[in-house]
């Protein structure tokens, strides 16, 4: 017996979900559309009297103030007769959480004859529309077919579960010919490549046996790109030199040459440590969720923020997570829906998605969202990026594991289903057209209510030492997980005892499925009962699944079957290195000629209003950043708290004034003209935005995280060699160290007519740095009429890249440099001063140069500003007004001061290049003189800040 | 005596740990216990002179805001609840624990078998918002609030937080009883639209507390400004001496001194 509870919000009261489908359907440019009706719908599965019905409806599913309700029978308003009415639930398989809670709900009422709960959403509109255009809302705007499905009258919502009868599975390759070999890595999506298939067929033959389909997949999951980084450490043909791994000789390289003391762990747990105070330190990791997130926007990135966060859980003994940052790349969110490739989701509806994502994993785990950016450009149209990143706080004591055999494995959390089947082997390969059907495996909904009992209960277990060893469940699975973990040991896992969301999956799904919110520990065996108990106590699911063992062998057994077996040293040690051609030659850039068109007020306004640097507040409100309370500088800062902070500033110990100060750099229109370039300037600009805030250059560390296109192409890769070498050079310079990172390398979209479009060399580098305290932050908005404004730093002719030859659609082959030598110590003049207390606002010039800084401090800190350029230093080419205003030159800050700290401002800047330009007016206009002395912008601030303002003020 | 102080724990509650940071703060020892622990009887309610349920997102907030954790204090601790507000105790819901005590039925009156009549539905702009909010405080007989200055700063972080009567004479009646505590409000006493009132509550209610003045819910986070560095304005007005948000449980903490 299925029973059907509908809910709708009550005519006297504002119905949000149905106003905001209403914009959406506005937004398709669809307005016949007059008024739009939501409905909640809850289906039960089982023999439920009358009254429990009503006590369901009533008394967990309802509203009494604002919602009506109906039973088996729809809602009618006045004008349902002739509106048209859809209904979409999730498809089979794909979690539905709050179907999962009202089971609980429902429990929790005292009554135990309902099996199973599945929700729905139906929508009513009101209006004329054609079958078209109810096709196009229904699959542009309602429902993403990956997970979801329109519900036809009279179709089921619930299915039984699929049985599967136990056949053990060997894959014949012994005899396979090469054709064979790569027929079977492509017909099983193991993108493994012919010398990979070749090396594993030896190997077998060595033993004389066929592998397994299990032992084949977890060889493919180990040596995917996504787990192993082969690329990047393999051998690299570049420019006619051998580059052996790269990595090691750049990124890594500088680490171990700095040496420096606070770094406790780098490059070898699932996130990199650092020293925080005397009794904690702190861990960070940044990862990506590009491939996810193309297909089903909001599963995607939700899974993305869920998975980094177990990243600081799953590294030491488990950190707990602190602060969460997130950067997105994506396609123009105003481009006509016509222009849209086929297989594409249209910009705005992937950044919605991405963002409610994010929003609802982080905000539900209790960890505020602190820090990030979002870059636009065509080429991110097929494959938008998804950063996440998290910081976890770690007692000193607890940074380091232990494995030893005989303890037990055991699983925590959530269950295993069939999603997110071969996810890392399928984000080592391209997107094209077909992706949104064929690896619709791969794409999850997060459950971050289970992920926030894992935090809980972890820490406790962590506490009370009950484990020794700990790492999560990412790409691969458990595969992924116990065989690294136990990779100097061994291990035996009994498959059968893997708790399964439903039954039906087999052997090697289990083993290999990514489903979401699991953890694995290495559990001494005199603490198993304690162990168990403790998560049992908060409803926490935990499993033994196994033991660790001596022999260095994986060994799965299904039912006490063996259906795998590989020794440690052939599955992390057996991989053929990878040999890989790349070349750099810097591309032919005339530089453009054209005049200084005199009055730059309007271009002040279009920059200012650019999707790259307009204001994110849209987005950043819907983050919580105060939770955990230990917020001092926001994401959001200024009279009206909406101006945009350069840096966040946190206080993970509610009774010290330490602090962690997080930033990102992130430069792709650089990258084109000249990746070492664009790689040095986000090291710039990640470390300038820590010290604009305060921070200083002491204990300040990076993360890499490199998304490329396909690495296979030689041009690609040549790119990412520059990159990289630059990441080298500007750390030495700065002295400061890569503690962690990742690299995505096939980013790529497959269009129609085969054409591959490469999203740009797109490097993030993410800054993490510790402020001893807290009060000597500075915040970029201008705070008091009189004060004096200062440039520091030079300004050089490099407009390549730049916003304001991006409007002239004007090119320059010169990209901002860095003088990394110099940048050091205007970094340390700066620190000095506001370690000092002399400034009272700092900013760093970036996008769209001085004038978008001074302009964005003056409206942030509701004063005017005046400044002339005459006197600030710059190069000799630097001789007309648009050049000096809005040249992109690294290293540079405006600072405020107020008139009584000038001569110990100026003796700190002593060395340096710097100028006093201007000051704060008590009026509410910008005015800027250029170089001959005459006003070449005056504007008031308020039209300065509606221009940042509206280009993302969405509803 | 210093009074004991559980902060009520659940899946998904995620302001806990600072909500207890702010009792400790304020001279009270708080516990964080479990809602599982209060169940089984492991852990008795009335070992506690203050309840606060904190912020967060209990059980997912799947269904509605707090709608779980309430049902579960409804069906399976109204007695030990009844008992605990009865013998002069207090109870203070933040955010997410305001949710729940106004469906549970501790709010507006503690009166578990009443039907509910006012709700924290979804907030006007349909997502979940960030904000810091300028809130007036009324004179009231919630002990939470006594002496406090006339205005305070607190952020918001919901997406259910438009406090709704079922019907005007619910609202007459929390007039009447000088029930509404807080109201959003701007700096000064200007008439207000959002975003000083970020979510379209009904006559800019914030936060509101039972007629003995016990029981205290509101919708912005005190908790979150116990620490001056809290206060996003502080570069720009320096330091104050303490957060706007001590107040409130120094109050609670010295009801029982």
């Amino acid at each position: 017996m299925i029973t059907r509870i509908e809910l709708a919000t009550k005519p006297e009261f504002y119905d949000a979900d149905g106003h905001s489908t209403m914009v959406g359907v506005r937004d398709l440019g669809i307005d016949s559309v007059e008024k739009v009706y939501s409905f909640q719908v809850t289906y039960l599965l089982g023999d439920i009297g009358e009254d429990d019905k009503i006590l369901i409806a009533q008394n967990l599913l309802a509203d009494a103030v604002t919602q009506d309700l109906a039973i088996d029978t729809n809602i009618s308003f006045p004008e349902s007769p002739d509106a048209w009415s859809v209904e979409i639930t999730f498809n089979r398989g794909v979690t539905d959480l709050v179907a999962q809670t009202t089971l609980k709900g429902i429990s929790d009422l005292g009554i135990e004859d309902v099996q199973n709960a599945k929700t729905a959403r139906r929508y009513e509109f009101i209006g004329d529309l054609s079958e078209s255009e109810k096709k196009r809302i229904t699959e542009k705007l309602l429902m993403n077919k990956v997970v979801e499905h329109v519900l036809q009258p009279g179709s089921t919502v619930f299915f039984p579960a699929l049985e599967t009868q136990f056949k053990l599975v060997h894959i014949p390759i012994l005899h396979a010919d090469d054709d064979e070999l790569q027929r079977i890595s492509k017909s099983r999506d193991l993108f493994l490549n012919l010398e990979e298939m070749q090396t594993i067929q030896s190997h077998f033959k060595n033993l004389d046996r066929e592998p397994t389909d299990i032992e084949l997949e977890m060889l493919a999951q180990t040596w995917s790109e996504h787990c192993s980084h082969k690329t990047l450490t393999g051998l690299i043909e570049f420019n006619g030199e051998r580059i052996d791994n790269l990595l090691k000789q750049t990124i890594f390289r500088i680490t171990s040459e700095l040496d420096l003391p606070w770094c406790v762990s780098v490059f070898k747990d699932n996130a990199g440590i650092i020293e925080f105070d005397d009794e904690f330190n702190v861990c960070f990791k940044v990862e990506t969720h590009n491939h996810p997130s193309a297909m089903e926007p909001y599963g995607g990135a939700n899974t993305g923020i869920g998975g980094v966060i177990r990243d600081p859980l799953g590294t030491g003994l488990g950190a707990k997570p602190i602060i969460n940052t997130d950067i997105f790349c994506f396609g123009p969110t105003d481009m006509p829906h016509s222009e849209l490739p086929k297989g594409v989701l249209h910009p705005k509806r992937v950044m919605q998605g991405v963002v409610a994502g994010v929003r609802d994993y982080g905000n539900r785990m209790g960890i505020p969202t602190s820090n990030g950016s979002i870059f636009f450009d065509e080429r991110y149209l097929g494959n938008p990026l998804v950063y996440c990143g998290n910081v976890g706080l770690i007692p000193a004591n607890k940074c380091e594991k232990t494995v030893v055999p005989g303890d037990y494995i055991i699983v925590v959390g959530g269950r295993t289903g069939r999603d997110g089947i071969h996810g890392a082997t399928a984000s080592s390969g391209e997107l094209h057209t077909e992706s949104e059907g064929t690896w619709s495996g791969a794409v999850q909904i997060g459950n971050p209510i289970v992920e926030k009992k894992i935090v809980d209960t972890l820490m406790q277990a962590r506490d009370r030492d009950l484990y020794r060893a700990i790492t999560d469940c990412g790409a691969g699975g458990l595969s992924s997980a116990i065989g690294e973990l136990a990779e100097t040991i061994g291990a035996e896992i009994e498959l059968e005892k893997v708790p399964l969301k439903y039954r039906g999956l087999t052997y090697m799904e289990i083993w290999i499925s990514e489903a979401q919110e699991r953890m694995v520990i290495f559990v001494p065996p005199e603490k198993v009962g304690e162990t168990l108990e403790l998560f049992a106590s908060e409803d926490v699911e935990a499993t033994v699944i196994g033991r660790t063992t001596d022999d260095k062998k994986i060994r799965l057994r299904y039912n006490n079957q063996i259906v795998g077996e590989l020794g440690m040293d052939f599955l992390h040690g057996g991989m053929p290195r990878i040999i890989r051609k790349a070349v750099w030659k810097a591309p032919q850039v005339e530089k453009s000629v054209f005049d200084d068109p005199g009055d730059l007020t309007p271009f002040l306004h279009k920059i200012l209003s650019a999707p790259n640097v307009c204001s994110k507040e849209w987005v950043i409100r819907q983050y919580d950043h105060e939770v955990q309370a230990g917020s001092v500088l926001k994401p959001l800062v200024g009279e009206a708290t909406d101006g945009p902070g350069d840096a966040s500033i946190t206080r993970p110990r509610l009774n010290s004034y330490r602090a962690v100060v997080l930033s990102n750099g992130l430069n792709p229109k650089y990258g084109l003209i000249d990746p070492y370039w664009m790689a040095a300037s986000a090291i710039d600009e990640a470390i300038r935005n820590v010290i604009a805030v305060g921070g200083s250059l002491e204990e300040t560390a990076l993360l890499d995280n490199f998304c490329w296109g396909n690495t296979d192409k030689p041009d690609r890769l040549g790119s990412l060699v520059r990159a990289a070498r630059a990441c080298y050079d500007m750390a030495q310079v700065f002295g400061t160290p890569f503690i962690s990172g990742k690299d995505s390398l096939n980013n790529e979209f497959k269009t129609e007519d085969g054409e591959s479009i490469a999203i740009p060399p797109t490097l993030l580098i993410s800054a993490i740095s510790i402020m001893g305290d807290a009060r000597k932050a500075v915040s970029m908005d201008l705070k008091q009429p009189g004060n004096l404004l200062y440039i520091i730093g030079l300004t050089k002719n490099e407009m390549g890249g730049s916003h304001y030859y991006e409007m002239h659609k004007a090119c320059d082959p010169a990209v901002p440099t860095v003088d990394a030598e110099s940048a050091v110590r205007i970094f340390a003049a700066v620190s000095e001063a506001t370690g000092t207390g002399l400034v009272r606002a700092c900013h760093d010039c970036s996008e769209g140069g001085i004038g978008i800084a001074i302009a964005e401090m003056a409206f942030a800190g509701g004063y005017g500003a005046e400044i002339s350029l005459q006197k600030m230093p710059k190069t000799d080419d630097v001789i007309r007004n648009d050049i000096s205003l809005f040249s992109e030159s690294n290293s540079r800050f405006i600072v405020e001061v107020a008139p009584n700290a000038k001569i110990a401002f100026e003796e700190k800047m002593e060395n340096i290049p710097f100028a006093a330009i201007g000051r704060v007016r008590d009026d509410k206009n910008l005015a800027v003189f250029g170089l001959d002395g005459n006003i070449i912008i005056e504007e008031k601030i308020e039209n300065l800040k509606e221009s940042w303002q509206k280009t993302l003020r969405w509803s | 005596m210093v009074p004991r102080i559980l902060v009520l724990r659940a899946a998904g509650s995620n302001c806990d740990q600072e909500t207890k940071f702010a009792f400790d703060f304020s001279g009270g020892l708080a516990d964080l216990v479990h809602v599982n622990r209060l169940l089984s009887g492991q852990v008795k309610l009335q070992d506690y002179q203050i309840l606060a349920i904190p912020g967060g997102f209990t059980y997912g907030d799947d269904i509605s805001a707090g709608k779980i954790l309430a049902n579960e204090l409804k069906y399976k601790l109204a007695d030990a609840l009844l008992e605990f507000h009865g013998a002069g105790k207090l109870i203070v819901g933040i955010c997410n624990g305001f949710q729940v005590l106004v469906k549970a039925g501790l709010l507006p009156g503690v009166d578990f078998q009443a039907k509910q009549s006012i709700t924290l539905t979804h907030n006007d702009s349909g997502k979940f918002e960030d904000r810091w909010v300028y809130l007036k405080i009324n004179d009231s007989p919630c002990v939470f609030t006594r002496d406090m200055p006339e205005r305070v700063y607190y952020p918001v972080a919901h997406a259910e937080g438009k406090f709704v009567p079922e019907n005007t004479s619910v609202l007459e009646s929390l007039k009447k009883n000088k029930q509404i505590v807080f109201q959003y409000s701007a700096a000064d006493d200007s008439i207000i639209e959002y975003p000083f009132n970020p979510n379209g509550s009904v006559e800019n209610i914030a936060g509101i507390c039972d007629p003995t003045g016990r029981v205290l819910g509101i919708m912005p986070h005190p908790e979150r400004h116990i620490d001056p560095t809290n206060n996003p304005l502080w570069t720009r007005n320096g330091l104050s001496k303490e957060g706007d948000g001590v107040a409130i449980f120094r109050n609670a903490i010295m009801y029982f001194r």
